[in-house]
């Protein structure tokens, strides 16, 4: 028999429906797959009570004779950005350090009452602010991927939800949650050969999530097949009153929708993604990807994005600048860390408790973010950035007149090695050339695995779709999944 | 537009961040760095649009103006570093 921890979230689902096995032998299964694998430091907190708690439920209920919950058998790890009650949330930050939550995010409810369970919080980039997962307060995830040249260089395994990429392709948790603000779904998937989507802005409640930036901020999901990312971003979306940019839809059956049948759509081909210096693995991976949609039955058009060059450090003002307003709440007083040096005052603590709570990364972001938005920079930098905005996502509105959905690699490279780009801040923010300009037009996006490198280290292509299309997003990449046909896993070191 | 070390001990004060003397010229460059490549947002020509609002168009919704929730004091005060009598707890703020 196949060993559990290699089983999908739908062969979970199915098989706990099926009888095949228990939800305690699952969850069992994957919680020594998590304490077997420290190496990876993929893990901030374990939480394997929770998981066999929620699979004893499945089972009594299955027992009774109940009709099974979308999730029921399924143990899932949770990036650490999720408030979860009574379990310790930080951001991956000492500024959070020792808060437990007195209540449960809206998405981690939403996937608790579909009968899912949880493995433990995954470390991530400090405040989700990275793309390497080196900003950790708790050190950095190491990918389970190594470079086939025999050097054992620990790897990237991109970010900022670095923990839920090297968890789910290292097969310690069949699927996670991930948030995207300008990629950290979709880029660390493609780093470590998993699927990731994030949906249209508003699609999954921010409420509970520790913000970041508020405007680009969306969960989604990180699983290792197209179809898994559907069973989870159902379960994840809905309405919810309580997040005032919320989407009031209904949450479509996407996974039942699911269709490889391309004909009738056509797919653009954004010509200014071709940026310099992108690797000739990368450039012919696309032009693999554009024949695999067509072989799917898709009509391939080539597009323009005009202000593509322009949509990263339009990112870097915005970003910042929210970030620097949401991050005021850390003040030492209601949670978290307080320093408090001899003799200080109130502003002193506010001063000395962000200094020592904050990492580099974090204290340089909300630095740019209050100069930009400071007094007599406000209109050169923010609003001229929000009017640049407008006009990136004017630029896919036009494209939608041409094209149903857009194919793009996912990042410009594969994954590095920690520490080649942690010097310089602005090569570390180019890796999300690509995922950026979706995010500042709120559009859904995913990351599917196509191929492999020299290097036998994974690489993906991107979908972009229109608002609320997740459908066609799906479809196209269950398209590309299926003619990828990508089974590689990373040989098991650690 | 670049920073100096004094508009960057600025910037720290308005963000409450303490730094040491060496950190404020370590991070002139730094920014510097960064607002030079942002820099690039000036060439746009935005003379005709409005600064983006909302990513997807939607209206603020307005809720029954009734109490959802209360009573809690005790839930808000739990993760507080210095909770007493029911209230946070800060160093003297009036001398």
């Amino acid at each position: 028999m196949t060993a559990l921890t290699d089983l999908t979230v739908a062969e979970l689902r199915d098989g706990f429906r099926a009888g095949d096995f228990s939800a305690r032998e699952a969850a069992e299964a994957f919680n020594g797959a998590v304490a077997s694998a420290k190496g990876l430091n993929a893990f901030i907190v374990e939480t394997p009570e929770h998981a066999l708690a929620a699979a004893d439920a499945a089972d009594k209920a299955r027992a009774a004779g109940e009709a099974a919950k979308p999730l029921a058998g399924v143990p899932l790890a949770i990036k650490d950005l999720f408030c979860t009650k009574g379990v310790q949330t930080t951001a991956a930050s000492h500024i959070l350090g020792g808060f437990k939550p007195v209540y449960e995010s809206t998405i981690t409810a939403k996937l608790w009452d579909a009968g899912a369970g949880m493995l433990g919080k995954l470390n991530m980039d400090q405040f989700a602010m990275g793309s390497s997962n080196e900003t950790s307060a708790f050190g950095n995830v190491i990918s389970p991927w190594r470079r086939s040249d025999g050097g054992n260089a620990p790897l990237a395994p991109g970010g900022s939800s670095g923990g839920s990429s090297a968890a789910v392709a290292a097969r310690i948790a069949p699927a996670a949650t991930g948030t995207d603000t300008g990629g950290s779904i979709r880029q660390p998937a493609a780093f470590t050969g998993i699927c990731g989507i994030k949906p249209t802005y508003g699609r999954c409640s921010r409420w509970g999530v520790v913000a970041f930036a508020s405007s680009l901020d969306q969960a989604g999901p990180m699983a290792r097949t197209v179809k898994d990312c559907a069973i989870m971003l159902e379960a994840m979306s809905g309405f919810d009153p309580k997040d005032a940019t919320s989407l009031d839809m209904p949450v479509p059956a996407w996974e039942a929708g699911l269709s490889a049948d391309l004909k009738g759509k056509r797919i653009g081909i954004p010509k200014e993604y071709r940026v310099d210096n992108m690797p000739a693995e990368i450039d012919a991976l696309w032009r693999q990807g554009i024949e695999w949609v067509k072989d799917a039955g898709a009509e391939v058009v080539e597009v323009s994005l005009p202000h593509t060059k322009y949509a990263l450090p339009a990112y870097y003002i915005i970003a910042p600048a929210e970030a620097s307003s949401n991050l005021a709440r850390y003040d030492g007083v209601r949670y978290g860390l307080r320093e408090l040096p001899e003799g200080a005052g109130l502003q002193d603590m506010y001063a000395a408790t962000r200094a020592a709570g904050f990492g580099k990364e974090v204290k340089r972001r909300i630095l740019i973010g209050t100069y930009v938005l400071s007094a007599g920079f406000y209109d050169a930098y923010y609003n001229q950035a929000q009017k640049v905005r407008a006009l990136i996502a004017r630029d896919f509105d036009n494209a939608w007149e041409q094209c149903d959905l857009l194919l793009t690699p996912t990042a410009p490279s594969a994954a590095f090695a920690l520490g080649e780009k942690s010097a310089d801040p602005i090569a570390m923010y180019l890796n999300d050339v690509f995922t950026v300009p979706s995010s500042l037009a709120g559009l859904p996006a995913m990351s599917v695995p196509a191929g492999l490198d020299g290097q036998g280290l994974p690489l993906g292509l991107q979908v972009i779709g229109k608002a609320f299309d997740e459908q066609g997003v799906l479809n196209a990449g269950l398209a590309l999944e299926q003619r990828a046909g990508f089974m590689r896993r990373p040989e098991r070191w650690w | 537009m670049s920073v100096d070390t004094a508009t960057v001990r600025k910037v720290a004060g308005l963000a409450r961040i303490a730094i040491s003397d060496g950190e404020a010229e370590a991070l002139v460059p730094e920014l510097n760095n960064i607002l030079g490549w942002i820099e690039q947002l000036q060439e746009v020509d935005t003379s005709s649009v409005e600064p983006m609002t909302a990513v997807i168009p939607s209206q603020l919704r307005l809720r029954d103006d009734l109490v959802t929730e209360g009573d809690i004091r005790d839930q808000v005060l739990a993760n507080a570093p210095q909770a007493e009598h029911g209230f946070f707890a800060v160093p003297k703020v009036i001398e």
